[in-house]
């Protein structure tokens, strides 16, 4: 987050980085084909080498970004070219205006003023990096990348799966659609993980990673060869004859009894005490 | 924990790899964590949030909860966990922990206009017991008040529910279950005459269909959700039909996904009533052999202040059943055809069809979950009726599959509020302090002459803040929950009532929360695996855990504050010298000395450390303190309740204490060792004799439940020309209730760091308001400010707007009416007018 005084320091420095670009401008232009992956430049952005050509180092859009989430690139330390503008997704991602008022601020055309609609806009592109530490591939109920999505149900969809490990629950694995990815990096900044598993592409940096405190509870398990903790007692239950109860596996085991497919109740007094006539004409009424 | 020699190898190498590509990767740590973790003592505990019930596994190191994993063996959560829950160690240690009491204090003295002080507990508990004990001399038992929790450990609830209802003489004991769960109780005594579901959660894999009347499983009850999910993806032709006055996460799921007009759910379930019967599709020997009809009382108010002009217009009061003809209740449904019941609703009628169709179809095993949906609803008690009449008329319950399952939002609002009775009208298992021979049971077992319990219900949770407010209610003690934030109408009702200064105000908490805040005395607790616990789940799991970790500082649980208080009074002090001279034995003795020194809670010793079968060591603060083993004593105590041969209402058998610490969770009833899964069923309850064929609700002295038929009626307060827009509250997947421990969990604060309003995009612009832009949400109470969102989660329709209630920098609770449903007292958060400006 800039503040007030900082952003006065940044446009001084630009100034600064101006004057000096008389002295060096060949080599900014040569660090410009290596943007750190980190930095996502603002909505309209023109392809890069064309955007440093365009853009003169005003500092206007940072000006006018009402979550003051942009930055300018200071020499010698965050390795994004003096004076251009850029933000981080994981402190501080684009807020999606509507209005989207930084490219208004342009004079240059640097963000293309023919973007009008932020949904449009294509900064980068989220990518769920790390597939072992995102905790929806685990089965755990997180979501939080799909709930913040500004683009909702179409950049993140989820895809259901059966827990295979658990057999009786689904895994809701967060999938990303490049055709409707701003890269506003919204579920970038809002991954849980210690280290973001979802990241706005460029990829190539570090993986996400798991919190530190936080175990598996199966793998746990079998790396113990057993329960960590006292194993369950045998439990019994109240049950009639013909059905089993399995706790830790199938659950309720109905024995010869009529499957799903048949079409009879299990109840048998739904069949024994119906006049047929009427189960025959039920549900037609709209015929 | 050893690493093998093929695991070693393969992070070398990974590790290896990562130093030439220069980055550290995570399994290279992870390799070095599981070194780490040969020193780990793990043990289970139960989740500390929803009524879900997930087991998790603590890893404890020197004294501090340094892991954490889902059970592996929790038949509920298979090893797996929410987000809330992958977090759970860090509720402990959040940086601003309550570790002193505090005191709002002016010259050295309290004073209300104070400002906070530490204290020592001496000098706490000194100033409350003045205070206390001078509004018992004042005005008597009414004037004091505990509100308490469905997040208490089983044994606070019941040392509580004792202090109060026996030590003190006062019902003023309420639960914020009061907000959460009440109609369902009221719903479940009027239809079967015992509390809590017939079904459990293996109906998630037994149903054919699922219906969500008002309940947002997908974020509420997230890994039951899991399950639903799966059972929808793996059974052939299962079907999910979602109800909501708002698309919410579940309509991802949805086959029928169904938003209606606020209150009209209410109408949907009678025309479901009415297609039944049109079309026989009752099952005609069920309702012969189970079933009774009756109707209630109708137009019964709004749960407002007496003098408000829509309790000065009722005709009807209360509850009271009357018993009427199965053709008088088909008579009363009929005028709910489709069409009526689409245009009250709103929902086109092929939807409502469906609906009526999936559960009129005989070889269909049907689901209904509800919550807050149905819960928070001036007519909560009614609409959860017109749902178990559906599956009643069609015999479809009590058997796996077909249950009507009304899902709890705290982790014991089973366990505790309800099942030890925590309520204002309530006493352990399903006795209540209005009939005399349930009174007497009560005083038999607690060793009390008769007459000490007062036979009058105290002030429910709402009443209560109306109380303090009117200065009939002095001294209140509010543990476990943050009910400033949490309670409707704060500034009409709540902060005068808590501000007023004729009261004392106790707020027990672990962190500084918007109660403490508006509170005259905070007390630090131990919470959750700080001291050794007890929840019940909404599937009547009961499941144990041992104190793993000390509390922070002087902090001490909500059960060592209750039960050392009680020290505090001499019987003289708290019951006339008549009651005394009964039990001249307790004469010169203490409120301790009577509820918990009474041979009984004391029974049994403390060695100075629990073990577990491993032969891992565990403290217990409280035991440790009084020189007993308090936990035990109490639960085996409240067993005479339950579990002994002369109880008076059956159904509620627990296992012995020691069982629980070594099963992952028992539901009850536990009949010789075995427990129940489906209830009222022969063959699956002990209680019934027969054959699967013989169902008895036995809760009923005729055994058979109550079709109860009840009407639409408006709600309290509907959108007008000013007002002209509906506002609903409620929770979201990442917070847990008032946020006050969510919150101070880095990630998810990150993940969701504020309230905002979900609206329309069309009521947006009309308003001028963009994504993003502060919109003003104003009612005739008061008004909050948060941002708009047209693009989350929730995707209201036009003229409704939906804000969480977990910020406590946006306490929404301004703006909502404190209408409540008038049998249950149940708060409707659900439905008030709100006007949406641009701020």
């Amino acid at each position: 987050m800039v503040n007030r005084r900082q952003f006065i320091g940044n446009v001084l420095r630009t100034a600064c980085g101006v004057g000096l670009m008389g002295l060096g401008l060949g080599m900014y232009s040569r660090q410009a084909s290596s943007l750190p992956a980190m930095a996502i430049r603002p909505p309209g952005a023109l392809p890069e080498a064309e955007f440093l050509g365009a853009c003169i180092r005003c500092g206007m859009c940072v000006r006018d970004c009402p979550y003051d989430i942009l930055k300018l690139g200071q020499l010698g330390s965050d390795d994004v070219v003096p004076g251009t503008p850029y933000f981080t997704a994981r402190s501080g991602p684009c807020e999606m205006c509507e209005d989207i008022p930084c490219i208004p601020a342009c004079p240059t055309n640097a963000l293309d003023h023919a973007l009008t609609d932020i949904n449009q806009a294509r900064m980068g592109l989220a990518v769920v990096v790390d597939q072992e530490s995102c905790i929806a591939f685990l089965g755990l109920r997180c979501e939080v990348c799909f709930n913040i999505c500004p683009i909702r149900g179409e950049a993140i969809t989820l895809d259901y799966q059966h827990n295979t490990r658990s057999g009786k629950h689904a895994l809701f694995i967060p999938v990303v659609h490049s055709d409707a990815c701003t890269g506003c990096g919204l579920c970038e900044k809002a991954c849980i993980l210690d280290e973001a598993a979802i990241k706005v592409f460029p990829m190539h940096l570090a993986k996400g990673e798991l919190g530190g405190h936080y175990r598996l509870g199966w793998e746990e398990k079998e790396k113990a060869g057993g329960a960590l903790v006292t194993p369950d007692a045998t439990h019994q239950y109240n049950l009639p004859e013909g059905v089993r109860y399995d706790l830790q596996g199938k659950g309720l085991i109905l024995d010869g009894s009529g499957s799903a497919e048949l079409p009879i109740s299990s109840n048998p007094l739904d069949s024994l005490n119906n006049n047929p006539l009427d189960s025959l004409n039920r549900g037609r009424e709209g015929q | 924990m050893k690493l093998t020699r093929r695991d070693f190898v393969k992070s070398n190498a990974i590790a290896a790899a990562a130093s030439v590509a220069g980055i550290t990767l995570p399994a290279a740590k992870t390799a070095l964590a599981a070194e780490e973790d040969a020193d780990i003592r793990w043990d289970k505990a139960a989740c500390r949030y929803c009524g879900t019930g997930c087991s998790v596994l603590i890893g404890v190191k020197d004294g501090m909860v340094v892991a954490s994993q889902g059970d592996p063996d929790a038949p509920v959560n298979k090893g797996l966990n929410c987000i809330k829950g992958y977090f759970l160690p860090k509720i402990l240690y959040g940086k601003d922990r309550l570790t002193q009491p505090l005191l709002r204090k002016k010259n050295g003295q309290f004073d209300k206009n104070g400002k906070f002080e530490p204290v020592s507990w001496d000098e706490a508990f000194d100033v409350m017991a003045d205070k206390w004990k001078a509004a018992l001399k004042k005005t008597g038992p009414t004037a004091v008040g505990m509100f308490g929790s469905g997040q208490w450990t089983v044994w606070e609830g019941y040392a509580a529910s004792k202090l109060m209802k026996a030590g003190f003489r006062s019902n003023n004991l309420d639960p914020n279950a009061r907000h959460c769960m009440a109609s369902a109780v009221a719903a479940f005594i009027r239809a079967f005459g015992i509390d809590e579901p017939m079904g459990c959660y293996d109906d998630l894999e037994h149903a054919d269909a699922f219906v969500l009347w008002g309940a947002n499983m997908a974020e509420m009850h997230p890994i039951l959700w899991s399950r639903l999910t799966d059972t929808r993806l793996t059974k052939a032709g299962c079907e999910v039909h979602v109800l909501s006055t708002y698309e919410h996460r579940c309509f991802e799921l949805a086959d029928n996904g169904i938003v209606f007009v606020p209150q009209t759910d209410l109408a949907i379930a009678n025309y479901i009533a009415n297609y039944i019967i049109q079309n026989k599709a009752y099952n005609q020997a069920f309702i012969d052999a189970n079933v009774n009809f009756k109707k209630t009382p109708l137009d019964i108010g709004y749960g407002l202040r007496p003098e408000h002009p829509l309790e000065k217009k009722k005709t009807g009061e209360g509850g009271q059943l009357s018993a009427i003809s199965f053709e008088e209740y088909a008579k009363s449904v009929e005028p709910y055809t489709l069409e009526k019941a689409s245009e009250m609703s709103g929902v086109p009628k092929e939807n409502l069809l469906r609906l009526a169709k999936l559960y009129a179809d005989p070889n269909k095993k049907v689901t209904s979950y509800w919550t807050m949906g149905m819960n928070q609803h001036t007519r909560g008690v009614w609409i959860n009726g017109l749902v178990y009449n559906i599956h009643l008329l069609m015999g479809k319950i009590s058997e796996p599959g077909n249950s009507p399952f009304s899902l709890t939002g705290q982790p014991s609002a089973c366990g505790t509020a309800r099942e030890v009775g925590t309520f204002a009208h309530r006493l352990p298992a399903d006795l209540v302090v209005a009939k005399d021979p349930h009174r007497q049971f009560a005083e038999k077992v607690w060793k009390l002459p008769e007459g000490t319990i007062n036979p009058k219900p105290g002030y429910h949770a709402v009443l209560m803040h109306r109380m303090l407010k009117d200065g009939k209610l002095n001294c209140f003690w509010v543990q476990c929950n943050n009910n400033m934030q949490a309670a409707a109408n704060m500034n009409e009702e709540s902060y005068p009532g808590w501000r007023n200064p004729d009261n004392f105000v106790t707020v027990t908490d672990p962190y500084p929360t918007v109660s403490a805040m508006a509170a005259d005395l905070v007390l630090p607790t131990a919470m959750w695996i700080e001291k050794e616990g007890a929840y019940g789940n909404a599937e009547r799991r009961t499941q144990f855990w041992r104190q793993q970790v000390k509390g922070p500082g002087e902090a001490r649980s909500d059960l060592w504050q209750i039960m050392e208080f009680a020290k505090r009074f001499q019987m003289e002090e708290v019951w006339p010298a008549e009651l005394l001279d009964k039990m001249p034995e307790y004469k010169g003795k203490t409120l301790f000395d009577v509820l918990y020194n009474n041979g009984q809670v004391n029974k049994f010793p403390f060695e100075g450390k629990i073990t577990d079968d491993r032969g891992n060591e565990y403290g217990n603060d409280e035991s440790e303190h009084f020189g007993f083993y308090v936990q035990k004593g109490l639960f085996e105590e409240y067993r005479l309740f339950n579990s002994a041969p002369d109880i008076i209402k059956k159904g509620h058998e627990m296992a012995d204490f020691d069982a629980y610490h070594k099963a992952r969770g028992i539901r009850w009833p536990v009949v010789n060792g075995k427990e129940t899964l489906w209830r009222f069923r022969g063959g699956y309850d002990p209680h019934v004799d027969g054959g699967q064929e013989v169902v008895k609700f036995y809760g009923q002295p005729d055994g058979r439940a109550n079709i109860i038929t009840a009407p639409y009626e408006p709600p309290a307060e509907s959108p007008d020309q000013e007002y002209d827009t509906w506002l609903c509250t409620g929770r979201v997947l990442e917070h847990w209730h008032s946020g006050s421990m969510t919150r101070r969990v880095p990630e998810l604060y990150r993940a969701v760091p504020d309230a905002v309003v979900f609206m329309h995009k069309n009521d947006a612009k009309k308003r001028r308001l963009r994504d993003g832009s502060m919109a003003r949400i104003v009612s005739r109470r008061g008004e909050i400010t948060a941002r708009v969102e047209t693009r989350g989660r929730n995707r209201v329709p036009e003229g409704l707007v939906f804000v969480p209630w977990f910020d406590a920098s946006r306490l929404i609770n301004k703006v909502t009416l404190d209408a409540t449903d008038p049998i249950s007292k149940e708060t409707d958060y659900k439905k008030c007018a709100v006007k949406i400006l641009k701020a």
